[in-house]
Formats: C-alpha cells, structure tokens, sequence
C-alpha cells in the first residue's frame, strides 16, 4: 500500500478530523516506523494544517519520530525500579549483542535500541516496548532471544507469547476489587433511581477523584452537570505515566466493564453523548482488547443509542491512545492531546467542567474513579463510606513495587498506615518508600506510621519500596532526568530550572558537589514549586527537596569540603585538545586531585 | 467605566472591569508589572511567568489571573523580586544572550527587565545551546540564539496574520521555534516585513535588516528611562520608535 493509500485509508475512517491528528500519527508511526516527510505534506492538506504544526506535534511526542527507528524500535523502561532489577546491564548487554548505541537507528535500518518512562510493569521488570508492544520480565535469555529475533528479522506476531505476558498480580482486595456486579448494574439503578439521586450518592459518598489530587467527584459533576452547552463530555483519564504505578493497567484488563460503566453513568446524570478513554501509548496491547469490550457493551444495549431501552439515553465511548508524554496525564494538557494538539496545560480558569474538550463542559476522571462512581451507583453511598476515613471515604489502590517479595495491586481503605502496608508486601529492611511517583513524597522509616488518605499522604497509587542496601541518590537521578524529559517546556521555571535541577543533581552523584550546590538545588527547586504554569513544575522537585530534608546524608557522604565547587572541570575541558594532539600524557591535563 | 471594584496592588487601590486580569488593571492604573510573553494585543499566554505576583497567599502570572474583589496583590516584595530574577536569570541561561555585541542592546525588553530587577549577573550554569541564525529572509533576519520562546510571533502570524508562519516544535528543554516552509527558512515562507509578527519580538530574535546599530548609545529606547516608564519594546515600535 502506498503512503497516500495508507494515509486515504486511515483519514476517511475517522471523517478527516483536525483532531484526530495525534491519533493518525500513532498508525503511521507504527506502519513505517516513523512520520514520513510525504506522510506530513498529505496531512497538513486534508486537515488543512501547517507543516510546521504538524512536526511541532511529531516533536512534543515521545514515541512519534520525524525520522526512521528501524524495523524494531525497542525502547526500555527507564523507571527507577526496572533498574533495581537490572534494566541497565540488560539493556547494555542487548546493545552489544546488536551493535548499536542507544537512541541512534542501526546503519542497516534495522533496529534502535533506546530508554523510556516508566512503562507500567513495575511488579514485572525489568519491561520493554518493541514497535509499542509490551515484553516484561526481562532476563538474559530473554535479552539473547530477542536479539536473535531481531537478526533473523522474524516478524514480531511470530515471538514467543510468553514475553508478551501480562499478570494481574492482585494481592489484596477489598470493595472494588472483590464486587461481583453484573454488566448494566449500574445503569439500571440511574435509570430506576433517576440522575439526581445519582449525583446525591455520589455526592455523599464522599468520593474524591483517585489521581492523587482528590478534587469531589459530586462536586465536580454537579458543576459540569450545571454548565450550559449543546454538548458534553467524560473523559477517562487512563494515561498512567506516574513512575511506579500501574493499578489503571489491573483496572482495564479486568475491570474494564466497570470503568465504562461509570463513565455511561456520569454521561447519563450530566448529559453527554460522548465519552473518550484516554490511554496510554504504553498500553497499546489493551487497545484491542478494550475495543472488543466496547463493542459487547454496545451489542448489549449498555452503549449507544437509548441504552437499556431509555429513551434519550444515548452515550458512547472512543479510544484514544496517548503517545509517550507524562503532561498528558495533567487534565487539559490531556484535552489539548485528545484534540491532536501538543500536550501544553491550559491556563486555568476556565477550568474543563466548564470549557472543556471542544471547549464544551467535561468531565475528565481518572480510572479507578469511574470504576468507584459504578459501585456507588449499584450500592449507595453508605456503602462506600462503611470504609475509609471521614476525609478520605472507600478504598485505594496502591501499585507496590521495589524491594518486596510480593510486588503487585493492593486494595486498602483509606487510613492504612504505611507500615501495615510493608509487612503485607513482605518488605523488610525498608530504607525509605516512594508514595505517588516521581513527583510525590520520599517517606523515610520514622514515619512509617503515617497513613494513606487525603488529609496525611496522598497518592495516585504509586508505591515503591527502598530497602537499607539501595543508594536514594541513584532514584533521585533518576527521577530528575525524568521531569527534564517530561517537561513540556512552555513555562520558563519548569522548562530551564528542571534541566539547571539534573546538572546539580548529576554534580552530587559523581560527588562534585559543595554545599554552595546543594543551597542551589533547594533555591531552584522552591522557585519551580511557587512559579511553575502547572503541577508538573509544581512538584517535580519533590524528591530533590524531600531528600535534602530528611535524607541529608545521602547528599553528604559524598559532599566536597568546600563552600563552591564550579560547574565547569578544567581537565574534561581540556578533553578535545587532548584528542586532537593524541596525547594523553600528564602534561596534557590538569590536576583533578581532592 | 462603570465599575468601582477595585483589588489592592502593593497596598493601592486599582479598579477592574468584568473580565480584567491582574495584568490588564495594572496596565491601564499606569502599574508596571514586569513582564515578556504579555502584550495587550494578544491572547495572554503566561509563559514566561516574569509577572509572577503573590495574590492573596499564592504566587500566579499576573497576566493570566482575573482580577477579583478585594484581592492583595503583591508586586514587589523581596520575595517576588528574587524569583523575578531567579526567572530572568534563567532565561539568560537558557539561550545566546551576548548583550554587548547584540544590536537590539539597549532597545531589548529582556534586557530593559533584567535591568529594572537589578540582575547583574546571569548567576546560573550558561547552557551555551548550539543554535542557528536564519538570513535567508531579504528584510528580516531571525538569531534563533535569542529566542525565549514567548510565542509573541506564533500568536501575531496566527491571530492578526492569519498566515500562521511559526510554530513551537521540541518538547521541554529542547523545544523550539519553527518556520511553515519547505525548507524551514523564513525566506521560502510567506513572512512578509510589514507582517505583525515581524513587530512583535520582545528581544532580538526576529530583527529588520540593514538597520542595525543605527540609533547612537545614549539614544536607544531604554537608554534614558528605565522600561517601567518607556513601556514595552512592541508598544514604541508601533508608535514608530526604535
């Protein structure tokens, strides 16, 4: 099939929406490895876009590629966990079984070997990312297989299934994870009880949204529910980037019939005909899956038009698949994605329950949230408020991962203290742990007693464990070199201060840094956290300023004695002179001594 | 002017309409609110977050933030000046800035800005990116060194051009600004000199040609009085000053 083949075909089935673009760019970067310059100049005519638009949105996306990957593009998980569990020897080792170098495409265009985020398979990595398809539990032989696959240039649908597996690992239920409702449940009891009732549980039951930021799911309806428009959305937030978890992954593998229940729920009580699941580009292998599920629900009346035979009734669900950006997990930066655009957060207000997708009202919610909003559809809001705490009603998920024997989902109600939590996943010697990812909170071991709820330490379900023998520098780093790549640079504290924040990060690692350095990084990182267009910069200091609070010792162990260290090493300098005059002897470098 | 609500600016009293940010209300009370990604004429933006006051407890860019009864706006505590700064500064970083060679030198709102905060030194670790300089234009040259990323001119080609010429590509640290042609040179663009988004530039990215160094030391638009009185670089432009 030629590119204006490919390109006729995948516009005409979706009527040529501006909007759709991200979603076009996805298929043609998996059909050729990357976005075509003629693939470019097609679309930016039938959507009647500029070039330049276009590769501004090839550009802010991670898995998108303005030139070729090769026929395998592997990218392996770069999360802070997958390295405890040898991501980087693995990826080493494949490296030089192929002979490439990381990020740059073989001569032969026929692979590229590169990192990514976190990929969400925390309890079973090291993982990675072939052509977008997920492989997990990564081990030397598995790295030998691969690269062999790759030289005999077997075709990936002939690989092995068993890479390709992915567990559940549930290890603890509680009210969401062991209900045993049936398929339309939930919307029978909207159409017997009536919207209003609805909401009034809803409300009620306390619910906060599950991402971590804990905004009322009631309020949040009612106001979107209030809002004047010909249209409406809901929106599922299934865009888990947040290192460390991946209980949204559990949730649409085996629950997926509740999540789009609550979202035809909430569509029924605030009036909308449209609703988007927002999924994650790492997610690619639940895209069918998920869509054979869409399709049942709509053959059994529980999508579509006057659903279980209510007149007016009418709500569908579309997938849309993310393509490798962190932001995209921030609610309009979300929307701004879902409508093929760059994923650069909104200024707010307006907030989306008012201008939203289209900017028409919309309610944006994550998944566990929707799941939960079903529940208290079917059974009430004294149900879901007989556990948990007053603040925090009902239960969380948590993804454990790190330094445990049972890594995987734990269902808690709200109020569980973290060192109940530990014993239960079998973690001992607990250094420090890691709740809600990478932009959450470092809690070392005396206070382990605190709980997780709103009101004490909040998270979105991520939950990694650091035992004695781990160096938190080393998480540190990472998750500093992580928000440099997930910044999306539109404001100047986030975009400039993450990148300043790496360097004096990296400074201390390889133990260059004085105490003028470590005053810096607290300095910039107050300035990201105050100035910041949006959470991301708001928060991505967290674990520079966390640590230097309660684990100043990491930092000093490797401290210099000295008050100013300079940025800038004279001998490395002298590096380029020292190649081009092949010499290496003593009198070409400077004393790096002390 | 109908209404009489007012909110407090470093303890003064500005009124503000319906709709007004903190931005606008200042603007038109004669406050200056130091500022670079904002120009009256434009969809705020709040980028560059220069304008970051502190408005009953919480710090927002002045120029995206709506005016609200009885609001206290601090604009000039030392607070605000040193995270200022701490922002100019990393602009300064960020890019090329070489303000003694640079013929928009004493006529740069970045550079006017940084003046009126008292930066006297770029302070952080200079990033030194390496970045080109577009001349293939006949009347308008681009130093992409220079660039802040304010997306004045993306906003002015779109809004009031209609033509839609630049765009930002990259993400985070290595975004960047983009040209709509072929070869993804201004001169094989429709960028025309009399187009808005060649009057826009707040620094010396996007600059005529062959007038530089024209207007003496001494003479140049901030050379005489600081930029909280001389105003934006884009205002005098209009009003035929350089």
């Amino acid at each position: 099939m030629s590119i204006e083949e490919f390109i006729s075909r995948i516009t005409t089935s979706a009527h040529n929406q501006p909007g759709h673009l991200l979603q076009y760019l996805y298929e043609i970067q998996y059909q050729y490895s990357h976005i075509p310059q003629q693939a470019i100049q097609l679309l930016a005519e039938k959507l009647s876009l500029t070039e330049a638009h276009i590769d501004g949105v090839i550009g802010f996306y991670a898995f998108l590629h303005g030139a070729p990957r090769g026929v395998y593009d592997i990218l392996v998980s770069d999360s802070i966990t997958d390295h405890m569990l040898g991501s980087h020897q693995l990826l080493d080792k494949l490296c030089k079984k192929l002979g490439v170098t990381p990020g740059v495409p073989r001569d032969d265009q026929r692979v590229t070997v590169d990192t990514t985020s976190c990929t969400g398979m925390c309890d079973q990595g090291p993982a990675l990312l072939v052509n977008g398809w997920t492989i997990t539990r990564l081990d030397e032989n598995r790295i030998d297989s691969i690269a062999e696959l790759i030289e005999s240039e077997t075709a990936i649908e002939q690989w092995p299934e068993a890479f390709f597996q992915v567990e559940d690992n549930i290890q603890r239920r509680d009210i969401l994870l062991s209900d045993d409702s049936n398929n339309g449940d939930a919307l029978k009891s909207l159409i017997d009880k009536g919207d209003e009732t609805i909401l009034d549980q809803i409300e009620s039951s306390g619910l906060r949204g599950r991402g971590g930021a804990g905004f009322k799911t009631g309020m949040k309806w009612r106001f979107c529910k209030q809002a004047q428009a010909d249209q409406h959305y809901v929106v599922c937030n299934a865009d888990e980037g947040e290192p460390g978890t991946f209980k949204d992954r559990i949730l649409l593998n085996a629950y997926a019939d509740e999540v789009f229940e609550g979202m035809t729920v909430c569509a029924g009580v605030i009036g909308a005909t449209k609703g988007y699941l927002y999924l994650r580009g790492e997610y690619r292998f639940m895209r069918a899956p998920l869509e054979q599920i869409l399709h049942k629900r709509r053959e059994a009346n529980l999508l579509g038009n006057s659903i279980l035979g209510k007149h007016g009734f009418d709500f569908d669900i579309e997938i849309h698949m993310g393509a490798g950006a962190y932001i995209c997990g921030e609610e309009s930066s979300l929307i701004e994605s879902l409508e093929g655009k760059r994923g650069i957060p909104r200024k707010r207000p307006p907030f989306p329950v008012t201008h939203g997708y289209q900017n028409k009202p919309t309610v944006v919610n994550n998944v566990e949230t929707f799941m939960a909003a079903a529940l208290i559809a079917i059974h009430g809001a004294d149900w879901f408020r007989s556990v948990g705490t007053e603040e925090s009603s009902g239960t969380k998920l948590l993804s454990i991962s790190g330094d445990c024997e049972k890594p995987g989902i734990y269902e808690y109600p709200f109020g569980v203290s973290i060192h109940d939590i530990l014993q239960d996943c079998g973690a001992t010697n607990t250094q420090a742990v890691q709740i809600a990812g990478a932009a959450g909170f470092t809690i070392p071991a005396a206070e382990f007693d605190r709980r997780i709820a709103f009101e004490d330490v909040s998270t979105g379900g991520s939950f990694m464990v650091f035992n004695q023998q781990r160096d938190l520098l080393d998480m540190v780093k990472n998750f500093a070199h992580f928000f440099v790549h997930e910044s999306c640079g539109f404001c100047t504290p986030c975009r400039v201060g993450s990148s300043l924040m790496k360097d004096l990060v990296d400074k201390a690692h390889s133990g260059h840094a004085g105490q003028y350095d470590l005053d810096e990084m607290q300095k910039i990182g107050l300035l990201m956290r105050s100035a910041s267009h949006c959470g991301l910069g708001a928060t991505a200091p967290n674990p520079v300023l966390d640590t230097l609070n309660k684990f100043p010792q990491i930092y000093e162990k490797r401290l210099k004695h000295t008050s100013y260290e300079p940025a800038f090493d004279l001998d490395a300098a002298l590096q380029d002179a020292r190649d081009i005059t092949g010499r290496d002897d003593a009198g070409a470098h400077i004393g790096t001594e002390s | 002017m109908s209404s009489n609500k007012t909110f407090k600016l470093d303890g003064k009293n500005i009124a503000f309409e319906d709709g007004d940010t903190i931005m606008d209300a200042a603007l038109r009370a004669g406050e200056y609110i130091p500022h670079l990604c904002h120009n009256p004429e434009f969809t705020p933006h709040g980028s560059c977050r220069i304008c970051v006051v502190n408005a009953n407890g919480r710090q927002i860019s002045a120029c995206t933030q709506p005016a609200m009864e009885n609001m206290e706006v601090d604009n000039s505590s030392d607070e605000i000046i040193n995270d200022r700064r701490a922002l100019l500064q990393m602009l300064f970083v960020e890019g090329n800035h070489v303000c003694p060679g640079c013929e928009k030198s004493g006529a740069c709102q970045l550079q006017a800005v940084a003046y009126y905060s008292n930066m006297l030194s770029p302070h952080f670790t200079h990033f030194f990116p390496q970045r080109t300089v577009d001349a293939s234009h006949a009347d308008i040259a681009i130093d992409f060194n220079r660039c802040i990323l304010c997306e004045l001119c993306v906003r002015a080609s779109r809004e009031v051009d209609h033509k839609n010429v630049f765009a930002i590509d990259g993400r985070g640290i290595n975004s960047h600004l983009v040209i709509n042609s072929a070869s993804g040179k201004l001169g094989d663009s429709s960028f025309a000199a009399t187009d808005k988004a060649a009057h826009v530039c707040p620094v010396g990215a996007i600059l005529p040609k062959h007038t530089a160094y024209d207007k003496p030391i001494g003479e140049r638009l901030y050379d005489k009085k600081p930029i909280s009185i001389v105003g934006d670089v884009a205002a005098n432009e209009q009003d035929g000053e350089r």
